[in-house]
């Protein structure tokens, strides 16, 4: 068997390279994408290599360069359109829903947009209010976009590897807190083609007593919890996403119909959330009648990022907070 | 024959389009049939609209003509080409028919958009909608005109926007970029004086819209004089194909209808000024007028046409209220491209619709 260790950001380094030499047609563009090597180095090294055509540094002018990117689409090109924060993409949004998002279904299939919308997205570390939304559910809401929340190396290789090659509007959730982790990544996945399909979820723990499905940066509070559990006889069964829109409810109920309980873990605020979608599909369909326990969420706390560590650190999910409503929900 | 155009007042540019230019005999006819096609639809389209055929937004285009025929004059069909919600003219000057835009307009399925899309989301090769949201479309413009010099293929794109749009923040930052990377961008500003039931004078600081690109060199230009827009048009592309980057133009033109079939548009503007236009700088009168002075057609000959295009207006209304609505089946249709058939949530847990592309 062999392994190598790849941080999230070398995997996203590494699969825009491979995609640049694969089609002419992909670009990347957004701020500081090219001499500074990316605001967070995720770009590091592709302007180097591919010079000012391929790899395009903007103004700070997100609504005019994401329309840019959407009218490059339209008209045959494939760019990679990055937001230096998914925050960023608040000032850009309407070129994302309105522009990209229903075109393709407001031409009735005669104008497609092959995008990617890239960047970090939620909470990081000390940046506050403005700098730590989580977007998931704003865009996952919209029919005409895919949403992706990658995790591991892997996730992020495979996912955006996909995305680049979707015919479709992408918008590709990072976090900036996963950039350096490193991870395993087999062989397998360290091929040219190696793709991981949009909408399918992955099971990163099996386990009988509980689902935990999460995703991006807090799948690792849920392995990290579901370890801690299992000390005590607990096993979790820990789904990974991988994808916000479209939903693999399917994995879900599939799990769900197999532990009887279920909790759903993420980062962002509880209303109108990604936890609450997940929740109304597992009332609506057939695992409804296999739980032993109402569906739960773990999220974000109702508030505005604050800047203190100690009210930081209180505002997201932490691993006691998960291993707390398994124990609730297991009513152990 | 010759033609004597009035002189482009112009903003950072040595010189502007010619003074003189030739029109042909065919030229003249196309024009003329050209314009006189777009006046009818219109008009027809306001009555469909009365009539409740037609329900929406239907923001129509009468009085405009000369810009949608005197752009694509000056461009060929291979350039690309992209506007706002006034876009009925510009579709048919990209390829459109008279039919399939009247029944995109009364939402049926041999509508240019199978009915999905309406009034303002029409679609041909290379012309781009047909856009809602004001000014949006600007970006996407210079998004095209990237790809175009990215190509590199010799095309440019033209981006049409509004004396309304023309504050827009987005505009002024695709001016910025387009004008950094140089791309082949002929921004069009159609200056109708009033952006929905505000003046010019009342939304503008400065409603010298060519010289609002400030470092990007404009022409403002007789936008009712078919000729004047084509050269116009003709030295903007030859400036983008040579390489200097964007140009702005600013039309002059006039809107007969109000901003939409919502608005009377005299609450706003008088109807002694909109009958001053309509009498003294109609577009279509003015081209027949040069026609008939210089003997390059005759009355009966153009009164021809007037039938010709009479008869094809009617036909293609009464494919327009005849044709079938969408079928149910095509509701879920036309999310993605290129992406096996899915499954789309309906109104309730139990109602499983199909969606292919």
């Amino acid at each position: 068997m062999f392994y190598i260790r790849v941080t999230v950001r070398d995997a996203l380094n590494q699969a825009m390279d491979e995609e640049l030499e694969r089609d002419e047609r992909v670009f990347l563009l957004g701020e500081e994408v090219a001499q500074y090597d990316g605001a967070y180095k995720v770009s590091r090294g592709l302007w180097k290599k591919y010079g000012d055509k391929r790899i395009i540094d903007t103004p700070i002018t997100e609504m005019g360069f994401a329309g840019i990117a959407v009218g490059a689409a339209m008209a045959g090109l494939r760019p990679i359109c990055e937001f230096m924060t998914f925050n960023f993409s608040m000032q850009a949004i309407d070129q994302v829903i309105n522009s990209a998002a229903k075109t393709y279904y407001m031409s009735a299939g005669r104008q497609s947009v092959p995008i990617v919308f890239r960047g970090p997205n939620g909470a990081s570390a000390g940046v506050a209010a403005q700098h730590s939304q989580c977007f998931a559910a704003w865009y996952g809401h919209c029919p005409g976009l895919k949403v992706v929340s990658p995790w591991s190396a892997e996730d992020a290789r495979g996912l955006l590897k996909s995305a680049i090659r979707d015919d479709n509007p992408v918008v590709f959730l990072e976090n900036e807190l996963m950039y350096g982790v490193p991870f395993e990544m087999s062989e397998e996945s360290q091929s040219k083609d190696f793709l991981i399909p949009i909408g399918k979820a992955k099971i990163e723990r099996q386990g009988n007593h509980i689902t935990v499905v999460s995703h991006s940066r807090m799948v690792s509070l849920c392995l990290d919890a579901a370890a801690v559990l299992a000390k005590e006889g607990i096993e979790c069964e820990v789904i990974n996403m991988r994808t916000i829109r479209p939903l693999d409810a399917e994995a879900i109920e599939t799990s769900v119909m197999k532990t009887n309980h279920l909790i759903t873990v993420e980062g962002g605020w509880p209303q109108f959330g990604v936890g609450g979608e997940i929740l109304a599909r597992i009332m609506e369909g057939p695992a409804f009648n296999y739980l032993d326990a109402p569906a739960v969420r773990v999220t974000g706390v109702d508030i505005p990022m604050p800047y203190a560590k100690i009210l930081e650190d209180n505002s997201v999910p932490q691993i006691k907070d998960i291993i707390f409503s398994v124990k609730k929900t297991l009513n152990a | 024959s010759l033609s004597e155009n009035a002189k482009c007042d112009v903003h950072k540019l040595e010189e502007g389009p010619p003074l003189q230019a030739v029109l042909t005999r065919e030229e003249g006819l196309q024009y003329y049939r050209t314009m006189q096609t777009m006046r009818r639809m219109e008009l027809k389209s306001d009555q469909l609209y009365k009539q409740k055929i037609i329900r929406g937004f239907c923001h129509l285009y009468d009085g405009q003509e000369a810009c949608a025929v005197g752009i694509e004059a000056g461009i060929n069909l291979t350039d690309h080409l992209i506007t706002a919600y006034r876009a009925h003219g510009y579709t048919l000057t990209r390829g459109g028919t008279v039919r399939e835009i009247m029944a995109e307009l009364t939402g049926r399925r041999g509508g240019i958009a199978k009915g999905k899309g309406g009034s303002m989301h029409m679609y041909t090769k290379h012309f781009y909608g047909g856009n809602g949201i004001v000014g949006a479309q600007v970006p996407l413009g210079a998004g095209v005109a990237l790809a175009c010099k990215y190509l590199g293929k010799n095309e440019l794109c033209v981006c049409l926007y509004g004396d309304g749009a023309a504050n827009q923040g987005q505009i002024f930052e695709t001016y910025n970029m387009a004008s950094l990377w140089k791309l082949p961008c002929i921004f069009i500003c159609e200056n109708n004086k009033y952006g929905m039931g505000t003046s010019v004078e009342r939304a503008a600081a400065s409603t010298d819209y060519f010289k609002r690109g400030d470092f990007i060199p404009g022409l403002r230009v007789d936008g009712m004089d078919v000729l004047c827009v084509r050269e116009a048009t003709k030295f903007a592309a030859e400036h983008c194909r040579s390489g200097k980057g964007p140009i702005l133009m600013e039309l002059q033109t006039y809107r007969y209808h109000g901003h939409s079939m919502s608005d009377p548009g005299i609450s706003y503007r008088t109807r002694e000024e909109i009958q001053e236009v309509r009498s003294k700088s109609d577009p279509i009168s003015m081209l027949k007028d040069r026609m008939l002075s210089n003997n390059m057609a005759s009355v009966e000959e153009l009164k021809e046409i007037d039938v010709e295009v009479r008869k094809e207006i009617e036909d293609a209304a009464q494919f327009a209220t005849t044709d079938p609505e969408p079928p149910l089946d095509d509701l879920c249709n036309h999310i993605f491209y290129n992406d096996p058939p899915m499954e789309v949530r309906g109104t309730n847990p139990w109602t499983k619709l199909k969606s292919v592309s």
